[in-house]
């Protein structure tokens, strides 16, 4: 009797396709998580950073949501929205929220006054006050915050293979089940999720170095 | 140029109001420095005159037109503006900060490109620095920056918010004295806010000292403020050394300096002692056509028979027409002889300046 290998290449090999497609899948259900995620929190954290009593309640409830158990939520969310991608992003999104709102309102928080006074005092508009003088500078904070979130994400779609969803986690529970080969499924799900959250971060890094010029000249100086 | 009339502020919640019933006129070129302790409302007034505070009452005009009644972002455009802090935007580079307004205002590319090379030219900031960014800047050249920055269009008003307080003092004299001779080509309207009286003496053509409440105890030029103080706050204000501040108003050029003894070369050596003596020194110049070649004492003229024989010796120092009174004082309280020798250059001798000459102008 041969002893049967940890990792079946051989399954891996026949199976490529299916595994690029729940890669895919993966990528998909994070990017248009983060994406929707930040479109929400941005003018959020904007009201929230120009009306300071805002800020208490809107972390709030981002937090409340926070701590909702993901398995729980899409229990809940199933009667209402179905084996949907719709229940996948509305758990994925509520738990951005609260890291990228918190970031973005430390970002803009964190613009210096006297910028922020000089350019008020040379005649940029409200608008340009924001998107040209408040954004750039609290970038940093943002793309930390958009990390972050996006790393968790990463981790919380192999959750959403429960509602029949979840991208590369789809293979935990195949493996669970005995579908595919266990070991060599829970393996690669595993090291394919985590090379995606890594990837990703490095991504986001990259971009930030790229957006961001000052920071690192003036790290140097 | 700036007319300010009536003009108070009361800040939501304050007792008192910051600014009361507050009225200045400011001409046209002319640089006014509005000093006093802190609470005299000088920056709430330079910020009312761009709006970046609203008056709770009275009027504003800049240019004949009360700015009450424009946009706001658009009066500010017209406006130079400089604080303490600079401000400039960490992430754009030295020539994007200076590029703000003319950007704002809708500029061309080539056009924005020449003036930001005329400005850092005018800035002394070298054209290497224009690709850096503010943090890889010395303070004295982020200083330089947000000043160009504010002439960016050339506006023809300027508010300055203690624009030189951030460097150390050395740097902080330079700067002042560039942006003073900068001033003196371009002569905006300025409103300059400064704590500091000896920084107001320097750069202003009139200051105004306000008191708490922004009342203004005193409006003249700072010659006359140091000459005749309007009441005991502004001489207690102005401080001690009011002579002395005043002699570093005053240019060797605009008094009359004395001949002093004077000899040339040719001279017999009886004509250096008759000059001596007719002056009480122990030394006499020697001058030929007009050039300083130094000085001559009673021992070097022993066994000589003109003055071109005995070696003429170097100052070792000298004023000239451009330096202060004040300098001159001290060149006259340094000096082994109790004069100051005035030449151009070292070269051309036009006179000299002794302790006695220097009192009658503090008296006058």
């Amino acid at each position: 009797m041969t002893e049967r290998p940890a990792i079946d290449w051989g399954w891996i090999g026949e199976n490529l396709d299916l595994i690029g497609e729940r890669l895919g899948e993966h990528v998909w259900l994070t990017v248009l998580a983060v994406v929707i995620g930040l479109a929400i929190a941005f003018p959020v954290a904007v009201q929230a950073y120009r009306h300071p009593r805002l800020y208490g309640p809107v972390t709030g409830v981002a937090g409340v949501i926070y701590t909702i158990p993901s398995l729980a939520l899409f229990a809940l969310l199933l009667p209402f929205t179905g084996l949907s991608t719709l229940t996948a992003e509305i758990g994925l999104v509520g738990y951005t929220l609260l890291i990228l709102i918190r970031n973005i309102v430390t970002g803009l928080r964190g613009v210096p006054e006297d910028a922020r006074d000089a350019a008020r005092g040379m005649g940029y508009s409200d608008r340009q006050l924001l998107w040209k003088v408040d954004v750039p500078l609290a970038l940093p904070a943002v793309m930390a915050g958009l990390r972050i979130a996006t790393v968790s994400t990463i981790g919380l779609v192999t959750v959403t293979a429960l509602i029949g969803k979840g991208g590369v986690g789809f293979l935990f529970l195949a493996g669970f089940r005995n579908l595919y080969p266990r070991a060599t499924a829970i393996v690669l799900g595993l090291v394919l999720s985590m090379g995606l959250a890594i990837a990703a971060d490095g991504l986001l890094l990259g971009a930030q170095r790229v957006l961001m010029p000052w920071t690192r000249r003036a790290a140097r100086t | 140029m700036i007319s300010l009339r009536g003009v108070s502020k009361r800040f939501p919640g304050a007792a008192v109001p910051a600014v009361r019933d507050f009225t200045l006129e400011i001409r046209e070129g002319e640089l006014v420095a509005l000093v006093g302790p802190s609470g005299s409302g000088k920056t709430t007034i330079l910020r009312m005159i761009n709006r970046l505070i609203e008056p709770t009452s009275g009027n504003i005009e800049v240019a004949g037109s009360d700015i009450l009644r424009q946009d706001p972002v658009k009066l500010r455009r017209g406006i130079g503006y400089v604080i303490q802090s600079i401000g400039l935007m960490p992430h754009r580079t030295v020539a994007q900060n200076i590029a703000t307004v003319p950007e704002l205002a809708g500029w061309e590319g080539d056009r924005i490109a020449g003036r930001v090379r005329e400005l850092a030219a005018l800035f002394r900031l070298d054209e290497e620095l224009l690709d850096r960014y503010p943090a890889e800047l010395s303070g004295g050249q982020r200083q330089r920056v947000g000043v160009a920055r504010a002439l960016a269009v050339d506006p023809p008003v300027m508010l300055m918010d203690e624009p030189f307080a951030a460097v150390d003092p050395i740097v902080r004299a330079r700067l002042q004295d560039e942006f003073h001779d900068i001033q003196r080509r371009l002569r905006k309207t300025i409103v300059f806010v400064t704590h500091a009286i000896d920084e107001a003496i320097k750069m202003a053509d009139r200051i105004a000292i306000l008191n708490v409440g922004a009342v203004v105890e005193h409006y003249a030029p700072p010659e006359e403020i140091l000459r005749a103080p309007a009441n005991d706050f502004v001489e207690r204000f102005v401080g001690p050394e009011r002579g002395l501040k005043r002699l570093a108003l005053v240019r060797v050029s605009d008094i009359q300096v004395e001949p002093g003894p004077v000899v040339s070369p040719d001279d017999p050596v009886e004509e250096a002692r008759r000059a001596m003596e007719k002056f009480g020194f122990d030394w006499v110049s020697v001058i030929e056509d007009g050039e300083l070649l130094g000085w001559v004492g009673e021992e070097g003229l022993r066994g000589k028979t003109t003055v071109g024989e005995a070696t003429a010796r170097r100052f070792s120092a000298y004023v000239t027409a451009n330096d202060s009174l004040r300098q001159a004082l001290d060149s006259i309280v340094t000096s082994r002889t109790n004069v100051a020798v005035v030449a151009e250059h070292g070269q051309r001798y036009l006179g000299i300046l002794t302790l006695e000459r220097i009192s009658r102008e503090i008296v006058a």
